[in-house]
């Protein structure tokens, strides 16, 4: 596919004002939240206090007897559907069947007529527990003693394109591994003229996703209904398939606006119980949880990483080496992924040859771990950038010349059998470095710095789409991504009226309903742009090369005289525009033209991954030593995106990945003590706030129409949060010289640190 | 329990619980539904509504507690011939929302910033707004939305 120029669009590469705009500014767009179904009644969760525990009885009697309550549902109320779902492993039980596996598993739902009446019978019900001995890390879920979480042997799920083999299920708590191996490690270290080596963590964090998960469940002759939050509505359509054992169509996910999914909403959730509730309740059953309930859902997995990078006498990276261990909690969920991700994640974006990453994730008796921008990637870019400031150091390098003379090159294989790099980290790391003023001089406790990241997307091509060209000259996008904020109501709009040449507010969007809108296997990894934008393009293409026939049957001439321009056609004398080809061809100002596109893991989306998603980000902090307070002074992000078919929304996706990564690096921890969540709850979970916005911030988008994408675009969105916390880290130790090797960079760690400093 | 009260400038009569929440009110009895809640415990700034022009988290302000008050929403604030107030307009230009999610809240909470406060400044803007939790921004489209408002609105007063 050739690739137009910049300076040739009418409609993309602008930043038009979002479709969704006006919506959303009068309060009138509708989340599943805001949504009714006649006779709908509400549900409520009973959850577990004990980590790990057996289910001795549940007597839940004094509930079903409370006025008001329609049904109790238990795991033992199941017979006749499959519980245990997981698009990975099918670990997961909708309710908890014999056991307990965290603090905070459902274990009973209650169906009433209103909240109030559900969450009052819910504390009627009766569980006896016999408390087993539980695990909380990985180093703990590996010992030879410990307990074993999951006895069963799981069938797979609907994850497909996975690399590896699920490993899940065998007789241990190791629920993944992954390992990447290239050179000869051993060797290279030994040669090296120097090295670095270090253990990191990485916290559990929370992605506050602002609407927390709620569903609306309809279950009857038809099948499945669900209108749902979540990101991926395909995806979650298999699993209520398998637990209700039923074909494909008579199983529908709707999923509206969605406010805020940030991969917390990835996959299933609460849609498979929201339906058993329903199920047994013989109504629609809506179910939405609080955001203490939220945070015992889903959160990042915290990762533990021992790593060592080797470089040689002319300062080029030679080696690195990894043993990470992820606690993915007490479901796969998509850690599976998550793991394949990370460990891959610990070479990009530099050209290594010696290379030797081992990664294993751990059931664990916590919150059930999964998806987080930029999945797996940030957990290993705080040791991965980190390793590169303080290898520079060493060497007596300027880091970011460091990093240049490293860095991955345009075209460059730099990982074996993926595809050759197609950002320009040059360029990214140029841009973001003058951003921040590199190398002027700084006040004392200022420290400057600029990492990188570069990615393989985890976007797998499998996607389709139809566009619809009404007599009008109207358009209608039918298509399975789900607007979650990203911004896939504009975009895909501008693409379709970029190519149809009709005004872009005419071009509406229908989204991620399953019996309506075409497969899209997710909302997820970056990919809407690039694959789905891919998608609208070819497929308003197409719906012109059946106009065009439709034209030449219109003026009774041979297709290969009609000769398409903006917006119609014209053959000889005569013009005309869709509208006018449609109407004539139908001789009614109605009907329609259907363009249709399929994209395939082939062609130019045959190498994965489908584009290496790369950015900088550089930031200039100051450190209060009497008390450890980071303060941002300047924050500059450079999203490599191809090229950006809305600069805005771009570069508002970078900021606020940045803006996330700055919250983990800064104060983001979930925190637990034994077996309970201590700060469960948005009282005690520290968000960054108006108030932590760095006094300084430059955005920068680098569009070098490299991408597989429309027009060279390819993802972003996730990039700019990965090297936060790496940047925070490697800018403390530039402005008072401690070296902390832990996210988040607290107030009280940097004091410690700069205590025991001053103390040796 | 009987309540009355102006909301959006129009007199209300309704029955509620002693325990309903305004939130609870507007958005299950009134199907006023642009008021979001999320946290519930009055942290994250998302149900902001005004009673007599001064910010309130509906997820907490009990129902009763408005008897008599003027309640304002977001829905009350879009001019009757269908124009959106400076703010709305403001944050539409700026980009200054993705999800929408946390929206309805902070153009409350500015609103009442910039009635109290016509020209703040961004140090204001950033104290004032502190309440309000946005999870996708970034927050800085936001701070440069109320300025851009702030502007706008200093230039409808002159003419």
């Amino acid at each position: 596919m050739s690739v137009e120029k910049k300076s040739d669009f009418h409609v993309v590469n602008h930043s038009l004002p979002r479709r969704d705009g006006r919506v959303k500014v009068t309060g009138k767009a509708q989340y599943v939240a805001d949504l009714r179904l006649i006779g709908m009644a509400y549900a409520k969760v009973l959850r577990s206090p004990y980590a790990h525990a057996k289910i001795i009885s549940i007597d839940k009697s004094r509930a079903e007897a409370h006025s008001g309550v329609y049904c109790v549902v238990t795991g033992y109320d199941l017979d006749g559907i499959n519980p245990y779902y997981g698009h990975a492993v099918k670990d997961h039980p909708l309710l908890a069947i014999d056991k307990v596996r965290y603090a905070g598993e459902a274990v009973a739902a209650v169906v009433a007529v209103d909240e109030r009446t559900a969450f009052e019978a819910v504390e009627l019900i009766d569980v006896k527990y016999e408390e087993l001995k539980a695990v909380f890390t990985p180093q703990e879920a590996l010992a030879s003693d410990a307990p074993l979480l999951h006895q069963r042997q799981f069938e797979a799920g609907a994850l497909r394109g996975f690399e590896g083999e699920v490993t899940a299920g065998k007789g241990t708590n190791i629920c993944q591994t992954h390992k990447i191996q290239w050179g000869d490690v051993e060797k290279a270290f030994k040669e090296a003229a120097a090295v670095i080596e270090g253990d990191y963590y990485f916290p559990m964090t929370y992605a506050y996703a602002m609407e927390p998960y709620v569903a609306i469940a309809e279950v009857n002759d038809q099948g499945v209904t669900i209108y749902s939050s979540a990101q991926h509505p395909f995806m979650v359509r298999h699993d209520l398939k398998s637990v209700f054992n039923l074909p494909v169509s008579s199983v529908r996910l709707i999923v509206p606006f969605v406010g805020g999914g940030y991969g917390s909403k990835s996959y299933t959730k609460i849609e498979p119980l929201v339906a058993a509730c329903s199920w047994k309740a013989k109504r629609p059953v809506k179910l939405q949880l609080t955001v203490e309930e939220a945070m015992l859902t889903t959160r990042s997995d915290d990762a533990y990483t021992w790593m060592r990078t080797a470089v040689d006498k002319n300062g080029k990276i030679i080696a690195r080496q990894a043993k990470i261990l992820m606690n993915t909690g007490a479901y796969a969920e998509n850690s599976p992924l998550v793991v394949e991700k990370s460990t891959n994640r610990c070479v990009g974006p530099y050209a290594i040859s010696n290379v030797l990453i081992e990664n294993s994730s751990l059931y664990t008796n916590t919150v059930p771990a999964s998806s987080y921008r930029g999945f797996g990637c940030a957990q290993v870019t705080l040791p991965g950038e980190s390793q590169i400031d303080e290898l520079a150091k060493k060497i007596g390098k300027d880091p970011y010349e460091f990093r240049l003379a490293n860095a991955a090159k345009p075209g460059e294989e730099f990982f074996p059998g993926m595809r050759p790099f197609d950002g320009t980290l040059k360029e990214d790391l140029d841009t973001a470095a003058k951003a921040v003023g590199w190398g002027k001089p700084l006040p004392k406790g200022h420290g400057r710095t600029v990492a990188c990241s570069g990615s393989d997307a985890g976007a797998y091509p499998l996607t389709s789409t139809a566009i619809r060209v009404h007599a009008d000259g109207s358009v209608t996008i039918m298509t399975g991504s789900t607007e979650l904020g990203q911004g896939s109501h504009t975009v895909l709009p501008q693409i379709a009226a970029e190519e149809l040449g009709v005004p872009y507010e005419k071009v509406r969007v229908v989204s991620s309903d399953t019996a309506i809108t075409p497969y899209d296997r997710s909302t997820g990894a970056s990919r809407t742009t690039t694959l789905m934008g891919s998608a609208v393009l070819e497929a308003s293409r197409e719906a012109i090369q059946q106009m065009v026939v439709m034209a030449a049957d219109v003026l009774k001439v041979k297709v290969e005289e009609i000769q398409t321009v903006r917006g119609g056609v014209r053959c000889g004398e005569a013009q005309l525009n869709w509208s006018e080809v449609i109407s004539k061809f139908y001789a009614l100002p109605d009907g329609e033209v259907i363009g249709r596109a399929y994209i395939r893991k082939s062609g130019r989306f045959s190498a994965l991954p489908v584009f290496w998603e790369a950015a900088a980000t550089a930031c200039e902090i100051s450190v209060d030593e009497e008390t450890g307070k980071i303060t941002m002074e300047k924050l500059a992000t450079v999203g490599d995106v191809g090229l950006a078919i809305n600069p805005a929304l771009a570069e508002g996706q970078d900021l606020g990945a940045a803006t996330m990564g700055m919250g983990i690096g800064l104060f983001e921890e979930l925190i637990y003590e034994g077996a309970q969540l201590m700060n469960g709850s948005i009282l005690d979970y520290r968000l960054p706030r108006f108030s932590d916005l760095p006094k300084e911030v430059e955005l920068h988008l680098v569009q070098n129409q490299d991408g597989v994408g429309p027009y060279g675009a390819k993802g972003g969105g996730e990039a700019s949060l990965n090297s936060m916390a790496a940047n925070i880290a490697n800018a403390v130790d530039s402005a008072v010289g401690v070296r902390i090797r832990q996210a988040p960079l607290t107030p009280e760690r940097v004091w410690r640190a700069l205590k025991e400093k001053k103390g040796r | 329990m009987n309540l009355s009260f102006q909301l959006n400038g129009k007199p209300w009569q309704l029955d509620c619980e002693p325990a309903d929440t305004l939130a609870e009110v507007l958005r299950n009895q009134l199907n006023l539904n642009g008021t979001k809640v999320s946290c519930e415990v009055q942290v994250c700034g998302a149900c902001t509504v005004l009673v007599d022009n001064v910010p309130v988290s509906a997820c907490t302000y009990l129902a009763y507690e408005a008897r008599g008050k003027n309640v304002l929403t977001i829905e009350g604030l879009e001019n009757p011939d269908g124009t959106l107030h400076p703010l709305q307009q403001a944050f539409i230009d700026e980009f200054a929302f993705q999800c929408g999610y946390c929206t309805p809240g902070m153009i409350m909470a500015a609103k009442a910033l910039l009635d109290e406060k016509p020209k703040p400044t961004r140090d204001e803007i950033i104290h004032h707004m502190d309440g309000n939790i946005c999870r996708c921004t970034g927050y800085v489209p936001i701070v440069a939305a109320i300025e851009r408002a702030a502007a706008l609105m200093a230039k409808e007063k002159q003419s």
